[in-house]
This record gives structure tokens, C-alpha cells and sequence, in this order.
């Protein structure tokens, strides 16, 4: 990519859903920028750092490959039986671009349904992606996940919303 | 199904010396006597002072199948009155908190009440002279509840005019939340940051039991423990640890580790985990906190209250608190098999932010729906919330270490692998839930 359009930001947006949803989570992980992070905020789109306010998940790459080895783990007791996840994605919208520092900035409504045998969870709300494209690639800065529920009390939410 | 009600020894005969009948955990008709009688008769924490920082500022929760809201007045007090309007029985509330300013005025016909619950003004007031109004229930507006204590600023109450005092309730327990409020320099906690809310499909007594039992993180945790040491193995054991891992690896700790970490019981169900040591003592303490401890407390006393750093502190049958990091867990039944569980961070005012952070974190890490140290225990209560109901077996065993000494005292310090801090608990259930009730 020479230069980044906006159907290659969407693509990439779709891409990172597809991953998650077929289970590929060591090509997600490798998605991510060197200090990208994966953030699902405790007060959803009304939040305005990760540190004011507590979050349901800030992780760096450490964080986010330790959950991806546990899941592998077959002594990941909650994993039997699986989770699965199913992304549904409304059309990607490019809120920013900046084409000098090469980062972009997407946001993304969807339902995340997770389900794992009898029971089913199903969360909304909308991503929010900071990408960056260096090296011919886009990686992930950011993925904020701000739900639309963020604050109810919620079952155990296994794989990544 | 009326299997229990009135039948005071029925009860009784659930809890034995050394293991609980699987009902304690299954039967609806017990949740209903136990939200009648039980949490009636015991102190429960409904909220933290610093929730209502102004007058007017209300908190309102269920609190053991009762609306209750906590009450900021006018002169600094904190008053817990019934979040029902005296009419037709509104919430006057909806919104978890807020302020309501001076007077309380309820949505559907415009009562209003002034902030310790008296009436102020109704609608149509002379259609009311000659009636019974004035003088009945109605008439005197929100109920308040008669016994509340705001103890350095953590608020319990007790619904029932049964059971013991609160100084007799929580006795020696109480030198927990001292210790996590001694932490300020000022002696002020606030809460910060939101709640971790999990939803568990178990009874809140498997949940109160697994936060005294140190013999299941070897197994139920071994993938996230596994995970993260894999992770960390290449590195140079100097190579000093991200907050995280220094929070998520010592879960790998022995069965040793945890038996010599050591508990103490002490009378009506109350904990504490870790008397020696635990999986928290390795925080280091940064130098700025430990000058403004000392400056404070004194040099001697700062060494004293950093020193000590249990794993946890419980105050059966609604809280769960560490000292450091400063989080607190409060356990809200819902129905027999489901239980809402709360993470709160409270920030210690005078201290660096790197407390919180680390509190924040460990909340994070631990306590939300998200966690990966949660997700095992989680699956694991369910499991056995389904696996009960297998005939064959009516008993949960709590026999490890069981002495029939035990029985004849109150606090007792032990080894840390000792099922006797969840025996105590079982014999405060039993006591609370037959108190006043008649053979």
C-alpha cells in the first residue's frame, strides 16, 4: 500500500472481525502496533481515559497474548465447553484521517453475540479504531470497544468482544 | 414446598460440624428465609460514605430484597431510609445515585418528603382531613431504618431489631477496614473508578467460601498461571515486572505458600485470610507514600499497618475486603443460584496514584466479567451449583482440619489451608437464620 484509501481501512476493520470470529487469534494478536491496546472502558463512550476510570479490559500485547495462550491451554476449564463469538458489523465510518502522521480513525456499530452451549450473550455498542499504517501494513493503536451497557452486570465474557 | 418454614431444627440440622447439606445452596424456599430472617438479623455493608459527598446525594440499592437508598442530610449524618414513596409505594429514586437537592418528590403524584424522610407536602391535602391518613403509616413518610453504622465511613445496617450490636456483630474483624483507612495519611478512602459487576449463576455462599479457600487456585487457575509464566520465563530475573504480572503470577503460589499464610476466625462468621503473609505482601511501597505515612503515623505505627497485608478480610455475610490493594468485593444474593458480585476501588487520599493504579489493575485483572483468573472460578461455581443436584451424595464436605476443640471457641488463629474459616461461616448461617425463630 502506498497510500492508504478508505476501503483499505474498512477492509482492514472487517479483516480483524473475520479473525476473531474463525478463532485465528495469533494472526489478530499479530494486528496489533507495538504499544497498541485493546480497551473495553467501564463507562462506554462517555469515558475519557483509561486511567480516571476503571475498564472491563485495558490490555497491552503482554495481556492480550496471555489470553490467547490460556485459551489454548486445555486446562482452561471455562472452555469446556468452547466459546464461540460472531462479529456483525455495520459498515465502518473513517472519522479522521491523518495522512501526514499516518493515523486513521474508524468507528464501527455492532453486536458481538458469544455463546457457549446452552448459554448466549449478546453485547452492542460501537468500535472505535486508531490505526496506524507504517512498513506497507495498518496496525492496530487502538480497538476501543465502547459498549452500550457498559456498567450492567454482566456474566463471564470470554473471548473479545 | 414448605420444608423449612417453621421448622427451626430443620434448619439446624443442614449445618453439621464438619459439612453443609447441598439445600444450603439449592433450595429457593431457603434463599426466601434466609432474605426474611437471616439478612435480617445480620449487618450488612450497603455503601461507602464517600458515595454521597454532598446533602441531598442518595445511593440507592436492594439490599436483601428491600429498596434502600443512603441519604446525605443536611448536617453530615448519613440516613438509610426505604426507597418507597408513603402513597402507593413509588421508588422515589430510579437512578442508582445522584442528588436530589433539598427535598425528595416522587414522580407519580408529587408527594414530597424532605431528605430525612418526613413528609413536606401532598397534593390535595384537604381531601386527606378527617381521614385515618395522618395518623397511620402513610402519614409519617419514608420509613428510615433504625439501625444504621457508618464505621470510618463504610455504612452497614441491620434490618431487624433482633441480633447483636454492631461493636459485638464485627468485634476484632473491624481491624481490617482500620487498617485499610490507617493506609491514608489524611484517614480518608474514596471510592473511585466504578464497580467490576459480575452476574454468577451460584449461590452466594460457594462465592463467600471460595474467597477463604486457598487450596483451589494450583488447579482451578493453572492456565492463566501457565499463560503467564510462559510468557515471562525468557526474561532476566532481574528484569523488573509489569504491574500485571506482578498481580496475575503469584495465583501459582503452593499449597505451602497458602497453608503457611495462615487464617484466623473470629465470632459470627467473620475472616481473616493470611495473618502471616500473602500473594499481596511483595508490593513494594514507594518512597513518597512512606514519608507521608511516617509523617502521620509515626515512624513505628506506619511499619505496623504497612506490614500487615492479608489476602482477605471478610465481614460475613456482604463484604470481602484487602487491605492493599484497597479493593473490596460485596456480595448481593439474587435467588438461590444467582449472585451479583461487585469490585469497588477506593483510592487513598494523600497517597501517590500509583495505589490506585495498582488497585484499579488488580480489580481488572481479577474481578471483571473479563478477567481470565475470574472466567475458571466462574465456570467452576456453576458447575457445582449444577453438580449438586446429583443423588447419591446430599453433603458438601468441609472436614480438612476440622477439631472438635474449634467448637468451643471463638477466634482462632490457624494454618491457611484450614476449611475452618467456611465451617464459621456455616455455623454464623446457621445461628442468624434460626435466631428468634421459634421450635
Amino acid at each position: 500500500m502506498a497510500s492508504v484509501t478508505d476501503r483499505d481501512l474498512i477492509d482492514f476493520v472487517y479483516a480483524e472481525a473475520r479473525l476473531l470470529d474463525l478463532q485465528r487469534y495469533d494472526e489478530w494478536l499479530a494486528l496489533f502496533a507495538e504499544g497498541g491496546h485493546y480497551w473495553v472502558p467501564l463507562q462506554g463512550s462517555q469515558q475519557a481515559d483509561p486511567r480516571s476510570h476503571n475498564s472491563l479490559a485495558y490490555e497491552d500485547r503482554l495481556l492480550l497474548s496471555l489470553r490467547v495462550e490460556r485459551l489454548k491451554d486445555p486446562r482452561a476449564h471455562s472452555q469446556h465447553p468452547p466459546s464461540r463469538a460472531q462479529h456483525v458489523l455495520q459498515q465502518p465510518f473513517v472519522e479522521r484521517r491523518d495522512d501526514d502522521a499516518n493515523v486513521y480513525e474508524l468507528s464501527t456499530p455492532f453486536m458481538y453475540v458469544e455463546a457457549r452451549a446452552e448459554q448466549q450473550l449478546v453485547l452492542s455498542g460501537v468500535y472505535r479504531h486508531t490505526l496506524e499504517h507504517s512498513g506497507g501494513a495498518l496496525r492496530i493503536l487502538l480497538k476501543r470497544v465502547d459498549l452500550l451497557n457498559a456498567e450492567a452486570a454482566f456474566p463471564a465474557i470470554q473471548l473479545f468482544p | 414446598m414448605n420444608q423449612y418454614r417453621g421448622r427451626r431444627d430443620s434448619i439446624r440440622a443442614l449445618v453439621e460440624d464438619d459439612r453443609v447439606h447441598r439445600d444450603v445452596y439449592l433450595s429457593e424456599e431457603l434463599f426466601a428465609l434466609e432474605q426474611e430472617h437471616f439478612f435480617a438479623n445480620t449487618w450488612n455493608y450497603l455503601g461507602h460514605a464517600s458515595q454521597v459527598p454532598r446533602s441531598g446525594d442518595y445511593y440507592a440499592i436492594d439490599l436483601a430484597g428491600r429498596p434502600v437508598m443512603m441519604v446525605r442530610q443536611a448536617d453530615g449524618s448519613i440516613r438509610v431510609l426505604y426507597n418507597r414513596c408513603a402513597h402507593k409505594g413509588t421508588k422515589l429514586v430510579t437512578d442508582t445515585c445522584g442528588g436530589t437537592g433539598k427535598f425528595f418528590r416522587c414522580p407519580y403524584h408529587a408527594w414530597t418528603y424532605k431528605i430525612d424522610g418526613s413528609l413536606l407536602a401532598i397534593p390535595l391535602k384537604k381531601g386527606y382531613e378527617g381521614t385515618r391518613m395522618s395518623e397511620c403509616e402513610t402519614g409519617k413518610g419514608l420509613v428510615a431504618l433504625r439501625h444504621v453504622v457508618v464505621y470510618r465511613d463504610f455504612v452497614f445496617v441491620k434490618f431487624s431489631d433482633h441480633g447483636p450490636d454492631f461493636e459485638d456483630y464485627f468485634g476484632e474483624a473491624l481491624q481490617s477496614i482500620d487498617n485499610m483507612v490507617d493506609r491514608s495519611p489524611t484517614g480518608q478512602l474514596l471510592i473511585e473508578g466504578g464497580a467490576m459487576r459480575n452476574v454468577i449463576r451460584c449461590n452466594w455462599k460457594m462465592y463467600f467460601e471460595n474467597i477463604n479457600d486457598t487450596v483451589h487456585p494450583v488447579s482451578t487457575h493453572e492456565s492463566a498461571v501457565r499463560a503467564a509464566e510462559s510468557l515471562w520465563k525468557d526474561r532476566a530475573p532481574d528484569e523488573p515486572k509489569p504491574m500485571a504480572m506482578e498481580q496475575i503470577l503469584p495465583f501459582g503460589s503452593s499449597y505451602d505458600f497458602f497453608d503457611r499464610m495462615g487464617g484466623r476466625v473470629f465470632a459470627n462468621g467473620h475472616s481473616l485470610l493470611g495473618v502471616n503473609f500473602s500473594i499481596h505482601s511483595g508490593y513494594s511501597q514507594p518512597p513518597d507514600y512512606e514519608a507521608a505515612m511516617n509523617e502521620a503515623h509515626g515512624v513505628e505505627r506506619t511499619l505496623e499497618i504497612l506490614e500487615r497485608s492479608p489476602q482477605n478480610s471478610v465481614f460475613f455475610p456482604s463484604l470481602a475486603v484487602k487491605g492493599s490493594p484497597q479493593a473490596i468485593r460485596v456480595i448481593r444474593p439474587l435467588a438461590a443460584d444467582r449472585t451479583l458480585v461487585e469490585a469497588w476501588s477506593l483510592r487513598v487520599v494523600g497517597a501517590p496514584d500509583l495505589l490506585f493504579e495498582r488497585t484499579q489493575t488488580y480489580n481488572r485483572l481479577v474481578f471483571s466479567p473479563m478477567s481470565v483468573v475470574a472466567h475458571d472460578d466462574v465456570h467452576l461455581f456453576e458447575s457445582v451449583q449444577e453438580g449438586l443436584r446429583a443423588p447419591g451424595n446430599e453433603w458438601v464436605s468441609l472436614h480438612r482440619n476440622f477439631d472438635a476443640a474449634e467448637l468451643e471457641q471463638e477466634t482462632i488463629t490457624t494454618n491457611g489451608t484450614n476449611e475452618l474459616l467456611m465451617r464459621n461461616q456455616f455455623r454464623a448461617w446457621s445461628k442468624f437464620m434460626t435466631l428468634g425463630m421459634e421450635a
